[in-house]
């Protein structure tokens, strides 16, 4: 099994979090929480692959036959759709954001500090 | 009553669904009864299912996947007294919301009921559930909800960064935990609890190990807001509707605990006890940096609900500390010491919520003397105030107390000296405020104390903008105040039933055995649960500590009403002594949500780093 996978999973969360950091529009801000979020289907893909396996179908195929595992195909899933519903969400508070202040710039939203 | 665990947590999920369908078509009121009706079944059942588990931990297999020859193949609910416990809890607080609401919001849409509800549910799942797959997803549940609510007044510009600043910082948590989630899932192939920790138990733990482990307390500690993550608390506590914060300061914040300490005990108690000195430390100073900072900032905030997110922090550091003992008395103590303050600080929200919607305000400083005639509010403040400090007979004394103890046990006896300060500064700043607002000591405020003062805000910018509620004029509500009231007797009921203390003793014992735990939940038929003999403890010796953060916090709280008075030699000194760590701290509250997520990894980088020091 390559470790090129987990690189890139580690890869992702990093320039993600990163990108998140220095960023100055909340959109692109956004877009990187997204980067880091995919890091971990790469990592959860990863786990579960086996060289030279099927896809996890078992309908008339022999007993034994080696396949990926589906669970972590599951878990993958679950967590896109929880990363929609909070993708929406973050992206329906910047347009409210973009609404009030006329700009996208995080630094411009901070009114609570100290 | 089999099916009970996962009807709990389907019935205000239920309601929610029916409710965001006809929410539309029914009267306002129609909504707050179904609200208070559907919070009212779910005490009901908890109460109920509670009970069930005094005997023992119980498993729910959904689709009657039952575990079998030792393997878990489905998704289970794993019952212990703990989880019901919080189940109790949060049903509780939010009944008080929904009771608060009743009279609070001059509009609330239809969806505000619906959000609470799922708000609800996802707690109870967090509670309830025995697989750590599912766990994160009601902790994502929990988030999104939470997340709309805090930025329910969506139209300023407050609880817009609050709002955004808080789903930013908690979805960084939960994709920190899905990250610890796959690396363990790659290690040991299971996802439910017992069966993690079946495998992880005959390993000596690695780094693959510690990195996940890692990762999932990072993530639980922004969810629980332990320095350094918990920068997002304030912005989006200060921010989100008082009913809300009710629930989130009582009960959220300690679920992100509860999470780390039923993964610690069902999963990764073994592998690392030959460290348990070494994790303790790393725990318990994290535990220590928290409470500290957290005192510091609640006392130099003049907004009220700002003070109350920062002594959340503090206090959530103080159970921090309990918990790092890593021992069962440990973890019973800070149970019931949770239970308590949470009560207390949910009481606590609600006075300043019965002062937002008489007097349109919640700064300290605009609110002087402007609360002369609101006799009662000014009683429930002081009172909570007390029960902060850990006066007897309070569930805080008992808790605090308890843990007290434990810390002599363990060998870390100076940390009473942390609990009396940290919740002499967070009671000090309680009632510091109340005189300024109910007493109108001290020297009226002027635009110029605002400005050169260095222990209040730089500015005062936070007009409320448009208040959420409004009843300036009005007696108030007989329901805000009984709410207020109901919360502290509860938390003094906590302090004064002995009863509880027994049933928390065995009730920690059962949580912190991993051998039950996996027992009930891999292996039908019959277990016997982990007897307790322990003489009930007399709680004597916590009256010197109580005593002396009542003291400290009246005295604390005159200095920082009269600081003039001082002699100018000593208020120089002072000064210098405090103002320059004070402000350091407080530039460090940016509220920039990028400087948030670099304070994230770094504490991520540190914790593991102490992690691994500790573990390897």
């Amino acid at each position: 099994m390559s470790v090129l996978p987990y690189l890139v999973a580690a890869w992702l969360l990093l320039v993600g979090c990163y990108g998140m950091v220095t960023s100055r529009n909340l959109v692109h801000l956004i877009v990187c929480l997204s980067v880091t979020q995919s890091s971990t289907y790469i990592l959860l893909l990863a786990v579960g692959y086996k060289a030279g396996a099927k896809p996890p179908i078992f309908f008339e195929v022999p007993v034994g036959t080696r396949a990926v595992d589906p669970i972590v195909q599951a878990l993958t899933l679950t967590d896109i759709v929880v990363s929609l519903a909070v993708s929406a969400l973050l992206l329906a508070l910047t347009v409210q954001a973009h609404k009030r202040s006329g700009s996208l710039d995080p630094s411009s939203l901070t009114i609570l500090k100290g | 009553m089999q099916a009970l665990p996962p009807l709990i947590v389907a019935v205000p999920l239920l309601a929610a669904v029916i409710l965001a369908a006809a929410g539309k078509r029914l009267a306002r009121r129609v909504l707050d009864s179904v609200a208070l009706g559907v919070s009212g079944a779910v005490i009901v059942m908890s109460l109920v299912l509670l009970h069930e588990t005094l005997g023992g931990t119980s498993v729910y297999w959904f689709g009657g996947w039952h575990a079998s020859g030792h393997v878990a193949l489905g998704v289970s609910f794993t019952v212990d007294t703990f989880g019901a416990g919080v189940a109790v809890f949060a049903s509780v607080l939010i009944f008080f919301a929904f009771l608060f609401s009743w009279h609070y919001f001059e509009t609330v849409g239809d969806l505000y009921h619906v959000l609470v509800l799922v708000f609800l549910s996802a707690m109870l799942g967090m509670g309830l559930t025995g697989d750590l797959f599912n766990l994160f997803v009601f902790f994502e549940l929990l988030s999104v909800s939470a997340i709309a609510l805090a930025g329910y007044r969506v139209e300023e510009s407050q609880p817009l960064q609050g709002a955004l600043n808080f789903a930013i910082t908690n979805t960084l948590a939960a994709l920190l935990i899905l990250t610890g989630i796959a690396l363990l899932y790659a290690r040991t192939g299971a996802l439910n609890l017992a069966q993690i920790g079946r495998v992880l138990g005959q390993q000596t733990p690695d780094g693959l190990v510690i990195a996940a482990f890692t990762l999932l307390v990072a993530g639980f500690f922004i969810k629980a807001a332990i320095v350094p993550f918990h920068f997002w608390l304030a912005d989006a506590y200060g921010s989100a509707p008082t009913p809300v914060c009710l629930v989130m300061s009582g009960v959220m914040s300690e679920l992100g605990l509860y999470a780390m300490a039923r993964l610690y005990w069902s999963v990764f108690q073994e592998g690392f006890s030959p460290h348990l000195a070494a994790l303790r430390s790393v725990l318990i100073v994290t535990g220590v940096i928290t409470a500290v900072a957290g005192g510091l900032m609640c006392f130099a905030q003049h907004h009220l609900k700002r003070q109350l997110a920062f002594a959340t922090v503090a206090h959530g550091g103080l159970y921090l500390i309990g918990l790092g003992f890593l021992t069962r008395i440990g973890l019973g103590a800070v149970a019931v010491y949770a239970v308590a303050d949470g009560l207390v600080k949910a009481s606590l929200f609600v006075c300043s919520g019965i002062l937002l919607s008489r007097r349109s305000s919640v700064d300290e400083l605009n609110l002087y003397g402007r609360g002369r005639d609101l006799k009662v509010t000014a009683l429930l403040v002081l009172a909570g105030a007390l029960a902060l400090a850990g006066l007897p007979p309070f569930g805080t004394f008992v808790g605090k107390t308890l843990i007290e103890e434990e810390a002599g046990v363990v060998g870390w006896g100076w940390l009473s000296l942390v609990y009396a300060g940290v919740s002499m500064l967070t009671a000090a700043a309680t009632l510091r405020a109340g005189a300024r607002i109910f007493l109108g000591w001290g020297p009226r405020p002027t635009s110029q104390t605002f400005a050169s003062d260095p222990f209040t805000e730089q500015a005062a910018e936070e007009d409320e903008g448009t208040p959420e509620t409004s009843g300036e004029g009005k007696r108030t509500p007989l329901v805000m105040v009984t709410s207020a009231a109901g919360l502290l007797l509860l938390s003094l009921l906590a302090g004064l039933s002995g009863g509880l203390a027994h049933g928390v003793e065995s009730a920690s014992a059962r949580f912190a055995d991993a051998g039950y735990y996996r027992a009930v939940v891999l292996s039908s038929g019959h277990h016997a649960a982990p007897v307790v003999h322990r003489a009930s403890s007399a709680l004597t010796s916590g009256i010197p500590a109580a005593a002396l953060s009542v003291a400290g916090a009246f005295i604390l709280s005159g200095l920082g009403l009269y600081r003039e008075r001082l002699p100018s030699g000593l208020r120089a000194a002072s000064l210098r002594f405090a103002s320059r760590p004070l402000h350091v701290l407080r530039t460090l509250h940016s509220g920039h949500v990028g400087d948030y997520v670099a304070w994230l990894m770094l504490g991520t980088a540190l914790l593991g780093a102490a992690f691994a020091r500790a573990l390897i």
